[in-house]
């Protein structure tokens, strides 16, 4: 574990980002600040309309904050790049024209560096992590929802970046694949020791797979809290320190009312 | 018996729960995968009911052609099919199917290139996309033979008029194909491709162009058919263009020797390239590529 007052792995500094639209401008958050170290499990957790997805967007490269600055390593963030990879909810973030293996395999490629013998044997190794080695050959469509998030995990995975940004990567899969899919992140974690941005809706699924989390609130997003979840994980789900959490991150979310402001 | 009376009645006894003992997969006795019956089987084949319908058509047009009973205005299935053969076999056929063939595929290499140049200018820019579609505004419902007299006054009684309006009609088709088929690529496999540091040429050529497949397929066959539509058109209109000319010139001749089998025969000429081309070309890219990646059915 990092000690607090070491150089965090990523500075989000006072972050404000917008949208224009042709009719309006949208603020999405307002002066977020937050730090993550090396090995977190770090959790961005609120409703729609937090910009919690936008924020996670921004780190990854494909926003550009309107103050404030992003720092990886003490470097702003500019770019998307292979430093930050992405797992995305939907189930197409997945090349369909490229197997499992071609999947995982593809970033190592672009990025170079590494023989093609080496890119194979890190794709199957990270494949195999995943418990998709019997389907290294499959081409995404006939694989399930779950097998798929699987697989863009391992790609994350197999290009080691400093940090895994997930987007509410188990949203659209069915509660049982979901329950099974934290475990195996978990156990993941525990096995390679990477560092995770995660984006998540579920104050649940939160306390479950963050060891940190920041709460925030809709319409512009602002962080409301930011809470330790180390420890907690689904064999602690009926414990009381467990429900405590559950309970106050509950209530900050629902203590003011909920206003709809339209897109 | 009225509804009214009757109370909803809840189960009072309590009910018993259940579980039954695993049952071995050995044990169930009824073969679990079973084969079709051949019939049942061979009406699955898509080629097998194609050939049908091809059949079908063939025996009506042999009973009507026999009805109607007048070879110079319409001979029977049996005298094209022979006059075709004679005309393949002494080499007459397949030298027009080759000099027409030679212009199509340099008019349609032209077309897709300069569509793949004016894509890639409206994926580059909004101003390329402007360009792009107001061209394709302008251009795409100009018949190609329209624009036949102001080729011949630029280009001359030869090949190049012809290239010229095969050009025309492949551009805008596969052009706007293509650049929808851009569009339509989802958000998540753009964010990927760019995620991994993929940024001007190489990100089209390595996710657009694959994502977009379905479409610039769909562009390149219409393109096809416009071409060789375009084709067959332009040498009946203006004929000789090279050496003996095309099939569209030899279509032509023999209506004016009034052997219409052969006129017939050359109209099935092209039936039948269309056909292959669509039944064979096309529809093995398809099955190696979208269909074999679940972009298409």
């Amino acid at each position: 574990m990092a000690e607090a007052s070491a150089a965090p792995l990523l500075d989000v500094q006072g972050v404000t980002l917008r949208f224009t639209t042709p009719e309006r401008q949208v603020t999405a958050t307002s002066r977020v600040s937050f730090q993550v170290q090396d090995g977190d499990r770090f959790v961005l957790l609120g409703p729609s309309g937090c910009g919690k997805s936008s924020l996670l967007k921004a780190v990854g490269g494909f926003l550009k904050p309107e103050e404030g600055r992003i720092l990886l390593h003490g470097r702003p963030v500019e770019r998307p790049g292979p430093d930050r990879m992405m797992v995305f909810q939907e189930f197409d973030q997945l090349l369909p024209w490229k197997t499992v293996l071609g999947n995982v395999a593809f970033p190592m490629k672009v990025g170079g560096g590494l023989s093609g013998r080496e890119v194979e044997e890190r794709a199957r190794h990270y494949i195999a992590k995943v418990g998709l080695a019997a389907f290294a050959d499959a081409y995404p469509h006939t694989l399930s929802g779950g097998m798929k998030q699987r697989v863009a995990i391992a790609r994350a995975m197999a290009m080691k970046p400093d940090i895994l940004l997930m987007d509410e990567p188990y949203a659209a899969l069915d509660a049982l694949t979901r329950r099974r899919m934290q475990e195996e992140f978990l156990a993941l974690w525990h096995d390679i020791g990477f560092t995770a941005l995660f984006v998540t809706h579920s104050i649940e699924e939160a306390i479950i797979v963050g060891s940190r989390i920041l709460v925030l609130s809709p319409h512009p997003g602002r962080v409301r809290a930011e809470l330790d979840a180390a420890g907690l994980d689904q064999q602690q789900q009926g414990s009381p320190e467990f429900q405590r959490l559950h309970q106050r991150i509950h209530s900050m979310l629902f203590a003011e009312p909920v206003e709809e402001v339209p897109a | 018996m009225s509804l009214s009376a009757t109370a909803p009645r809840r189960a009072t006894a309590a009910r018993p729960e259940r579980e039954e003992a695993p049952i071995a997969a050995s044990a169930i006795t009824e073969p679990v995968v079973r084969p079709l019956p051949f019939a049942q089987r061979l009406a699955a084949q898509g080629w097998f009911r194609r050939a049908i319908v091809l059949v079908c058509i063939a025996a009506l047009w042999e009973l009507n052609a026999r009805l109607y009973d007048n070879p110079l205005l319409f001979p029977s299935f049996g005298e094209t099919a022979a006059a075709l053969l004679r005309l393949m076999l002494d080499g007459t056929l397949p030298d027009r199917i080759g000099t027409s063939l030679e212009i199509l595929l340099m008019g349609y290499a032209v077309g897709i290139l300069l569509a793949a140049v004016l894509t890639s200018l409206a994926i580059g820019s909004r101003w390329g996309a402007d360009l792009l579609s107001t061209l394709t505004a302008m251009f795409n419902p100009l018949p190609a033979i329209a624009l036949l007299p102001l080729a011949l006054m630029w280009f001359g009684l030869g090949s190049g008029s012809i290239i010229f309006v095969i050009v025309h009609s492949v551009l805008w088709a596969v052009a706007l194909n293509t650049l929808a088929g851009f569009r339509a690529v989802p958000d998540a496999q753009r964010m990927a491709g760019q995620n991994y540091g993929l940024r001007g040429i190489r990100y089209v050529l390595l996710i657009l162009v694959p994502a977009a497949l379905p479409s610039i397929v769909s562009g390149l066959k219409i393109g096809w058919a416009f071409a060789w539509r375009t084709l067959i058109a332009a040498e009946l209109v203006f004929g000789v263009s090279a050496g003996s000319g095309g099939l569209g010139w030899f279509i032509f001749e023999r209506r004016n020797s009034l052997e219409t089998a052969e006129v017939f025969a050359g109209l099935m000429a092209v039936i039948v390239i269309g056909l292959l081309m669509e039944g064979v070309v096309f529809r093995t890219l398809e099955a190696r590529t979208v269909v074999r990646w679940g972009m298409q059915r």
